[in-house]
């Protein structure tokens, strides 16, 4: 992050929302009331280069730790998605270090016992769920990590589905655990060897490689670029409203 | 009838043949249980430092989950769980000034004051099932079957969770009798398996194992019974390295209590999952004409 004054005059001009005092990294600045934290702090003059992403409250930059007066609880949120709040005290935390281990993918076998071996540390958790309380996407961490201790990956990879990676879990833990890299091998581990194979996948792979599409993708190469615009722009939709019986006039790669 | 079943990692995993067989006997039994939605590791080994409080809130928040369930009784099969269970409970039924400093750092969860009761089956069906309702249960009496009732240490030890008298303890034997097994007493059988010592000198667990196993033989014991994953590691599956390391060595299969119930019971040898056992487990029952059923 860095401080610029550019345009700052320009956008406080338009806004003519009540202003409310907030402190970023311990200094005070006055913001109107109704903006995310990251619309506020750029309000206040700083210009992102990092710790800012999708700005849609998924991408997992923008975690930001706060406190509020009189309260002794630690409060997190993204900063593109939490509203401000008068007299908060607040710093993000774009990355926390945490370790990742490395591991050829294609070499494991998908068993608890492969998790254990490359995040040992897992072990060393008290429960004191810490990284529940800290979690801006509200995901049940110690539950995910207990379950992986009993060696369910499929629990732990569902119940760890909403994690953004962010870190935060990370930051606070007593076991000095990476949890969001932990959970994301879970995921892996789930999404490649526990959950059922789909069938027509397999299918479709075979009609590719049997050249089923060959004919319209060469088609579509030998296009110039404004018969592909136009090719596309004329494409035809599925309505929004279709049944399931609703087939395109075009059927020949169904 | 409302008790919550808390199963412990272990029997998530290396010791599924505990779980498998005690969920399938006290189906047969009528003893309805239901595993905890939400639960963690209770730490495995209660902390002896007395002001090491940390330790004590993984096994305090399992506790907590049974209350907010409205169930008065969890139920536990893993003697280290059931130790670390109970012993968390009677520190928050008893020390007040820890049980504050525990439910103010657990700030996000409701007060505990150790209002839930924390059993072991094995108690549970002296104390609430009854030895002769059980009885009446049994099916295929492990008649001519001589077991040794291996306690290890926490069950009963210490004094506050004890579920019987440390020092002559009769529950286990009770409870193989009313299956309809000899019961022969051996005097290593309240003493510890070498535990945890097994990760930082293997080989002095080693020795204790051995003179357990040694003990057993010399009393004329075809078979152990026991209650915990740890010991069943040591007494049953280093039976080979012992083999290694000392002459004479008894081949003695080791069983989970809750496996000879199922077996008693007249159950599948299916829900014991005897392929995690020694080989010479399931041998020893096919000999004496227990199974209702051998497995392909």
């Amino acid at each position: 992050m860095s401080t610029t004054n550019e345009g700052s005059g320009a956008v406080a001009a338009k806004v003519e929302a009540k202003l409310i005092p907030i402190h970023v990294m311990g200094k005070r600045y006055e913001v109107p009331e109704s903006l995310t934290i990251m619309k506020a702090i750029e309000y206040a003059g700083y210009k992102y280069i990092r710790g800012c992403g999708c700005r849609g409250g998924v991408c997992g930059a923008c975690s930001t730790v706060y406190r509020k007066p009189g309260d002794y609880k630690i409060y997190t949120g993204l900063a593109c998605q939490t509203v401000v709040e008068p007299e908060m005290y607040l710093t993000q935390l774009p990355f926390y270090p945490a370790l990742r281990t490395t591991y050829e993918f294609s070499e494991l076998e998908g068993k608890p016992e492969e998790i254990f071996e490359l995040y040992p540390e897992l072990f060393r958790c008290v429960a004191c769920n810490a990284c529940t309380k800290v979690c801006p996407m509200d995901v049940e961490v110690l539950d995910y990590i207990s379950a992986l201790k009993r060696g369910d990956i499929k629990a732990a990879a569902e119940i760890s589905f909403d994690c953004i990676q962010c870190g935060l879990c990370a930051s606070r833990c007593f076991a000095e655990m990476p949890q969001y890299h932990i959970a994301q091998l879970a995921r892996r581990i789930n999404g490649a060897y526990l959950t059922p194979r789909a069938e027509h996948l397999k299918t479709m792979v075979a009609n590719i490689e049997a050249g089923r599409f060959a004919e319209g993708l060469n088609e579509l190469k030998a296009m110039d670029t404004d018969t592909l615009k136009k090719t596309y722009q004329e494409r035809e939709l599925e309505p929004a409203t279709a049944g399931d019986d609703w087939t395109p006039k075009d059927t020949r790669y169904l | 009838m409302s008790i919550s079943y808390y199963p412990g990692c272990t029997l998530k995993t290396k010791a599924k043949n505990l779980e498998t067989s005690a969920l399938a006997a006290m189906a047969e039994l009528g003893i309805e249980v239901e595993e905890l939605p939400r639960w963690n590791c209770c730490g495995a080994v209660y902390s002896l430092a007395d002001d090491d409080l940390i330790h004590i809130i993984a096994p305090v928040r399992d506790l907590i989950r049974v209350k907010e369930r409205g169930h008065d009784t969890v139920i536990t099969l893993c003697s280290m769980c059931y130790n670390t269970l109970a012993r968390a409970n009677d520190l928050m039924k008893h020390d007040e000034e820890k049980r504050k400093t525990i439910n103010m750092f657990m700030d996000e969860e409701p007060d505990y004051a150790g209002e839930v009761r924390v059993v072991h089956l094995l108690d549970y069906l002296r104390d609430d099932y009854g030895w002769d309702k059980l009885k009446e249960k049994v099916k295929v009496p492990l008649a001519g079957l001589t077991v040794g009732p291996y306690y290890g240490c926490t069950l009963l030890r210490p004094r506050e969770v004890a579920l019987d008298r440390p020092d002559k303890p009769t529950l286990f034997n009770e409870f193989m009798a009313a299956l309809g097994a000899t019961v022969v007493d051996f005097p290593m059988g309240t003493e510890c398996c070498g535990s945890y010592q097994v990760l930082g000198n293997p080989d002095a667990a080693l020795k204790v194992s051995y003179d357990i196993l040694n003990d057993a033989n010399q009393h004329n014991i075809e078979a152990l019974a026991l209650t915990c994953p740890l010991c069943d590691y040591n007494l049953g599956r280093r039976q080979n390295l012992m083999r290694d390391k000392f002459e004479g060595v008894p081949e003695i299969p080791v069983y989970y209590f809750t496996q000879l119930l199922a077996v008693a019971l007249g159950l599948s040898p299916e829900v014991c999952h005897f392929e995690l056992n020694r080989e010479s487990a399931i041998g020893l029952l096919k000999d004496k004409n227990f199974l209702k059923e051998v497995p392909a």
